[in-house]
């Protein structure tokens, strides 16, 4: 199984955890256009290499965060930061 | 219209064989030209069937398919070959009946043995959400002429008496969706069966002839690339190919390649994993699937059982597979089928899917004059293959959108007008 490396938990089973998807940031609502917020919610970068992504840690310290994997070799690089609260999409 | 490709005759092998003669190869090997009328990336069943269909019903002929690897090696050889109509939205019933009409009459049209068993096919509700879906999908289908209808617990023991129907399972069955035209088909021979059509008509298939590259020209974005674009061709692993149209077939690997062009897909790639038991005697006279216990089954006519599950929780170009996956399907199979435990996994293996956010596919033109896309297949496209090669190449010779695919338009995210299948595709492929 995925280790995902929780900044708060330690490395833990992607089960625990729920994928949220590329980390983008959130359009400012009261701004944002219609088309400006399907764009946010329906595309994503869908690289075969690095992705810098968004993870909810269900089952243990229920934080998102940010990391970056590769997605070929599963690898994890650059720690994320802990307690950086990144919401999202479900 | 041109002939169909030869029939396969036994006589005709035995002959050759006795006279030394050669017997002919399923597809010409010929070499790259440097300019088509239509450049086609991808040697899937999608692919295939728009190439088929552009030389079949539209005369267009200077065609070439091309494929990093071999003819069938993505999601079309890989698949779990269920074929169905089904779905739960009116635009996907009309367009996934028309793809199940011309399974239907596949054998004859290419003159290929394609196997389709249409034995019926099953999704098992075990809560009372699921039981409300199944109706819906029901009298959707009703409503558009699909044999499709909700039956209870006792019909489905009737007609699959390995499954546990009791009230003592850990998630009792409460009644299906029965869908008696739904089944399996032999995706290899589909997939060979069209490049042995289109390849009898004059279009060439190019294996191991990678796209590194889309040229185009005169385009909002860096390099002249995107909306506003135009193409003029593609750059290969065995060179530039200069070509007006360029057709993206490239189902897991589709964003890559529209990436080349400048165009933005919602689409992320996500595995699929599937199993294959030993062979036991044929029992299992259905398909079978659960959306809520995530599993489905259909045995083969060898007599092994394959069995699949929801796509993997997180983007991935990594088709390895993993044992918690594996785990978990072998203890959903045995939810549905107690009988089962001591039989042995033979295979396991796994595909890439290009997931929408609707489950419906995008098909089409794109803000790039010439590039054409039929993607976001998902975990669901096989079936689609034949009505997809059928609308893009009605797509390409016209120059305007038919009318079974208007919904699936790239331009339905940025309008907001969304064709949710997720109720009928997410773990039913
Ligand atoms: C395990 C599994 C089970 C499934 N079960 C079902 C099912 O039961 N029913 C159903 O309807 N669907 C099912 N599917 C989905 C179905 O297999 C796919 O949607 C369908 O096969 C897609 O076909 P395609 O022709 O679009 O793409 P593919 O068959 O994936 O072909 C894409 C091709 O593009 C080529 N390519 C990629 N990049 C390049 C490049 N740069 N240059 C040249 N060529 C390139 C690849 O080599 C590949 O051959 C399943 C999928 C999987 C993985
Ligand atoms: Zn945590």
């Amino acid at each position: 199984m995925l280790l995902v490396p929780c900044p708060n938990c330690g490395p833990r089973n992607s089960s625990d955890l729920h994928y949220v998807g590329e980390a983008q940031a959130r359009p400012n609502p009261s701004e944002a256009t219609p088309t400006e917020w399907r764009e946010y919610l329906y595309m994503e970068d869908n690289p075969a290499g690095w992705l810098r992504e968004n993870w909810y840690c269900r089952s243990g310290c229920r934080q998102f965060f940010t990391l970056e994997r590769h997605t070929g070799s599963n690898e994890f690089r650059n720690p994320p930061m802990p307690g950086n609260k990144v919401g999202g999409k479900a | 219209m041109a002939s169909k490709p030869p029939r396969y005759s036994a006589a005709g092998l035995l002959t050759k064989g006795a006279r030394g003669q050669t017997w002919p190869r399923v597809w010409r090997e010929v070499p790259l030209q440097k300019k088509y009328d239509v450049v086609i990336i991808g040697g899937g069943v999608h692919g295939l069937a728009t190439a088929y269909y552009l030389a079949t019903n539209h005369g267009i002929t200077n065609v070439a398919v091309l494929d990093k690897a071999y003819l069938g090696s993505g999601g079309s050889g890989r698949n779990t070959a269920i074929v169905r109509s089904n779905y739960l939205t009116p635009e996907g019933v009309a367009f996934y009946d028309r793809s199940l009409t011309l399974y239907n009459s596949m054998a004859v049209d290419l003159n290929m043995n394609v196997m389709f068993s249409e034995r019926g096919h099953l999704t098992l509700a075990h809560n009372d959400s699921a039981l409300r879906t199944m109706h819906w999908r029901a009298e959707v289908n009703k409503l558009q002429d699909i044999d499709s209808s909700v039956i209870d617990p006792n019909e489905i023991k009737k007609l699959v008496p390995s499954l546990d129907t009791s009230n003592e399972s850990r998630y009792p069955i409460l009644g299906a969706l029965y869908h008696p035209p739904g089944g399996i088909i032999r995706h290899d021979a589909v997939v060979w069966g069209y490049a042995r059509g289109a390849d009898h008509r004059g279009v060439e298939m190019h294996q191991k002839t990678e796209v590194l590259d889309i040229l185009v020209e005169g385009g909002d974005g860096p390099d002249g690339k995107g909306p506003g674009g135009k193409v003029t061709g593609v750059r290969t692993s065995r060179g530039d190919i200069s070509a007006p149209i360029v057709v993206n077939c490239t189902a897991g690997w589709a964003t890559l390649i529209s990436d080349m062009a400048g165009v933005k897909l919602p689409i992320s790639t996500r595995p699929l994993q599937a199993a294959v038991t030993e062979p036991v005697k044929v029992f299992l006279p259905a398909v079978v699937v659960s959306g809520s216990l995530h599993v489905y089954v259909s045995q083969t006519d060898r007599g092994e059982l394959v069995f699949g599950a929801a796509v993997d929780p997180y983007n991935n170009y990594n088709i390895r597979g993993s044992l918690d996956f594996t785990e978990g399907l072998a203890g959903h199979v045995l939810e549905l089928m107690p009988g089962l435990s001591r039989m042995r996994l033979l295979r396991q293996w796994a595909g890439l899917c290009d997931m929408t956010p609707d489950y419906s596919p995008v098909m089409g033109f794109t803000p790039v004059e010439g590039f054409l896309c039929d993607v976001g297949w998902g975990t669901y496209g096989f079936k689609a293959g034949p009505v997809a090669g059928e609308t893009m190449a009605e797509c390409i010779a016209t120059n305007s959108t038919p009318k079974l695919i208007e919904a699936f338009k790239l331009e339905r995210f940025a309008a907001g007008n969304l064709v949710g299948e997720k109720g009928a595709a997410a773990v039913g492929h």
